[in-house]
């Protein structure tokens, strides 16, 4: 199978006011495939992925510059955010559910893309919640509030409130940071069911995560890319003395 | 971009145009209060000589020619203001006190509520209550026809305790715990740390609460109309249990019937009334900003 | 009470003054309310809310209706504006901002300007120069300049309240932020905001130098938004000035005040069962 690029990161530099936070950045994401980011806090990796959705855009003082293409087409160009924000999915690191009912988290999607019809709402709620392996806890109450579900499963309803838009990129900032073992299993197992349909970009903490889920890794340090490759490959043979210090858990 | 799209954009300007039209409501609001007040009341106040409205010790506003001088509402406000904060603010600093350092959990959650209540009693209540309790208490125990500079003293030293207390509680429980535990470390007693460590370490916040109690004493109306008597004279210190006019009675009393020069005289008083409560207000927001610095 | 004696006498006294400061608090708010309410409640007789005012009956009914009507329409008038640019400043608007430093300091001032000149710029604005006299658009217009300011500061803080994880789960979702405003931050806020304009109620109730010279006191109901008539307050001011009927005075100050209280405590009530939510 021929690997094509979803984004083409190109000398990606960023500031927060006088702060720079990432540091030419280059990096091409593949399609269908889960890449992971890691590093230590404030290594940059949160602020890059929060920068292929323009979430970044909310930060006042926030400046970028360099070109990051999604399926050819620069984000930062002269484009409608809002309908990048619909093909580029998020999932935040605590799970946010709004405070209305199970339906309507998952309708508040679709419905802000001018979707009106009942039937199709109801369609687009099942398919979602399915895909997102919380239908079955969820179809009896879906108008209860979202805020009654645990922690784990208010997480998975973020994730099928991100797939109610029909994504084709889903990032996730840590999503599983929040949440016990259990709960961190069930998203885990998710994620990689979802790769056949998305492209998905993680940030996480957690090393045995990376390994287990991603395809491929990209380390980051005080805002720069140090080693990006195959995950095999990082975890295996990292080629950078701070990577390996860092996988093997000497700081971090 | 889709049609859609653009609608929506365009929808999303109409909006931010209709909050900023919003926003600037109380910008329009303070101009039009600026210059109305003043467009009417400094000409007058000009015409009769600015020196002479503000020192003028007559206030005749029928004699032919009339004689309109608010020293004597100037000193009235003085009066009953700092009445009020003799009243006012030992009780309300000690409550306060109590509240923040002193106060039983259980007390405290009935206590507070109490105070915001005794911050909600209408001032043409706390009039009435002058009125029928304090000035026939005021003239048994006191002497004089119980309408006094004393009375309304009294009267608006009781209105302004829930600002200082709730100002200066705030203040107080702004002190990070180190400093009081600092000094409990050293030995000193629980109360000897509030008062001389806690109490002076949230000074500029308590000033500010006896600031805007004082901005509240002046600027208070009814209350002080119904149990003042509101003589427009000139009065001594020692005269404290005679009545008095303020510049806020003098203003309520006459506006209804004023007309001509005597209407232009009291937008006058409301102007000079207006000027010292924004320098109070002044002083507060910068003893506030000093607090939070 | 061993406690109290290990104590030192300075340290004694301190202790006994605080409590001291508090009693006298407490004693201030026990005697006024109850004074006011145990000498009013013997005097309401439903009289006391005949539909016409008449000078045997004192009826407070006409004073009741002219508080409401002024009530709903200051909020028609107050509510909007100052929910609007509550919202401009919190989610629109650069922090630090020329203009908004300019919107602070001017709701500041009018927060901090007195009532009495509330009145007389009502009356020299909307009654002499607009030509409105004495009537329900003069008062509606003057108070709902002065509850402006409350009305705003409760908007910003219950916005600023709701967690920003909600805005950036809506515009994660593509939405821009008016949508994001209007379904997620505004419902989020909604008690708060309420919690505000039931206290601004409380306040225009309370209100009397400020209506007196621009609704006026006359003792009946207004008939056009161009009519004066009184509130309850301005009624109360009356009945206390004309001293002709100590009775009803009584009354109406104890129904009054049992108004505005409940009004109050129904504010903060909610204000604190938000709290409780979020705890």
């Amino acid at each position: 199978m021929e690997i094509t690029n979803k984004f083409l990161i190109n000398d990606v530099n960023l500031w927060y006011s006088d702060f720079q936070a990432l540091n030419n950045i280059n990096m091409d994401i593949p399609e269908h495939m889960i890449t992971a980011f890691i590093g230590p806090s404030g290594c940059g990796k949160s602020t890059l992925i929060k920068s292929l959705n323009r979430m970044n855009d909310l930060v006042e003082g926030c400046k970028i510059t360099g070109s990051i293409l999604l399926d050819g087409e620069n984000i930062y160009g002269d484009i409608d955010v809002n309908a990048l924000r619909k093909r580029v999915g998020m999932v935040f690191q605590k799970p946010n559910p709004f405070p209305m009912s199970i339906y309507d988290n998952i309708a508040y999607g679709p419905r802000t893309h001018g979707i009106k019809s009942k039937f199709v709402l109801n369609e687009i709620v099942e398919k979602s919640l399915q895909d997102a392996a919380i239908w079955d806890e969820t179809k009896d109450r879906l108008k209860k509030s979202a805020l009654s579900l645990s922690g784990g499963q208010q997480q998975r309803l973020c994730i099928a409130r991100a797939l109610s838009v029909q994504p084709d990129v889903l990032l996730m900032d840590e999503p599983t940071s929040a949440l016990d073992p259990i709960s961190t299993g069930k998203i885990e197992e998710l994620v990689l069911q979802l790769k056949k349909d998305y492209t998905i970009v993680i940030v996480t903490h957690n090393m045995q995560q990376a390994t287990r889920i991603s395809d491929n890794t990209g380390f980051f340090l005080l805002g720069e890319l140090i080693e990006y490759g195959e995950t095999q490959q990082i975890f295996s043979i990292p080629q950078d003395k701070r990577c390996e210090d860092y996988i093997t858990g000497r700081f971090g | 971009m889709g049609k859609r799209s653009l609608r929506l954009l365009n929808r999303e300007y109409a909006a931010k145009i209709l909050f900023i039209i919003s926003a600037s409501a109380a910008i329009i609001a303070v101009g039009l209060i600026c210059v109305f007040l003043f467009l009417q009341g400094l000409p007058a106040m000009w015409d009769m000589g600015i020196i002479r409205f503000l020192t003028g010790t007559d206030w005749r506003p029928t004699w032919d020619p009339p004689r309109f001088g608010i020293l004597p509402m100037i000193v009235g406000s003085l009066y009953v203001t700092a009445g009020a904060i003799l009243f006012g603010v030992p009780i309300g600093i000690f409550a306060a006190v109590f509240m923040a350092k002193f106060c039983p959990r259980p007390i405290y959650v009935i206590l507070k509520p109490a105070i915001n209540l005794l911050a909600g009693i209408p001032s043409v209540v706390y009039g009435y209550f002058g009125m029928v309790v304090l000035v026939p208490f005021v003239r048994e125990n006191f002497g004089g026809n119980g309408n006094s500079i004393f009375t309304a003293s009294i009267l608006l030293g009781m209105m302004i305790l829930p600002t200082i207390i709730t100002i200066s509680e705030n203040a107080i429980r702004a002190i990070p715990p180190e400093i009081y535990e600092g000094a409990i470390a050293l030995g000193a007693s629980h109360e000897r740390a509030t008062f001389k460590v806690v109490l002076p370490a949230a000074k500029s916040g308590v000033m500010a609460s006896v600031i805007l109690g004082i901005g509240r004493a002046v600027g208070e109306t009814m209350a002080v109309r119904m149990v003042a008597g509101n003589q427009a004279i000139l009065r001594m210190p020692h005269e404290f249990l005679s009545g008095a006019r303020t510049l806020t009675a003098n203003v309520v009393i006459e506006l209804g019937y004023a007309y001509g020069e005597h209407r232009a005289a009291l937008i006058a008083t409301g102007v000079v009334l207006f000027v010292f409560v924004m320098i109070i207000n002044a002083l507060f927001s910068i003893l506030k900003k000093k607090e939070s610095a | 009470m061993d406690k109290l004696k290990r104590k030192k006498p300075v340290d004694l006294i301190l202790f006994l003054l605080t409590w001291l400061g508090i009693i006298i608090t407490v004693s201030v708010l026990i005697f006024v309310v109850g004074y006011v309410v145990i000498n009013g409640l013997p005097f309401i007789r439903p009289s006391l809310f005949a539909r016409e005012f008449t000078t045997e009956n004192q009826s407070l009914f006409p004073a009741l209706v002219g508080t409401l009507m002024i009530v709903g329409l200051s909020l028609i008038l107050a509510v909007p504006l100052g929910v609007f640019s509550a919202i401009y400043l919190v989610e629109y608007a650069k922090r630090g901002s020329r203009f908004v430093k300019i919107v602070r300091l001017t709701t500041e001032t009018l927060a901090g300007i007195p009532s009495i000149v509330y009145g007389l710029f009502g009356f020299i604005f909307f009654g002499v120069f607009l030509g409105w006299g004495l009537s329900l658009m003069s008062g509606a217009f003057t108070t709902s300049i002065m509850i402006l300011p409350l009305i705003m500061r409760t908007t910003e803080e219950s916005l600023k309240s709701v967690p920003d994880t909600y805005r950036e789960g809506s515009f994660g979702l593509g939405a821009g932020r008016l949508r994001t405003v209007a379904r997620i931050v505004l419902p989020a806020a909604t008690p708060g905001i309420l919690a505000g304009v039931i206290l601004a109620i409380g306040r225009i109730v309370g209100e009397t130098a400020a209506i007196i010279f621009t609704l006026g006191n006359v003792a009946r109901m207004p008939n056009n938004l161009f009519d004066t008539g009184r509130t309850l307050s301005a009624h109360m001011y009356a009945l206390a000035n004309e001293g002709t009927h100590p009775g009803e005075a009584h009354a109406t100050a104890a129904v009054l005040l049992i108004v505005v209280l409940l009004i109050n405590a129904l504010s903060s009530w909610i204000a604190r069962s938000i709290t409780k939510d979020r705890g």
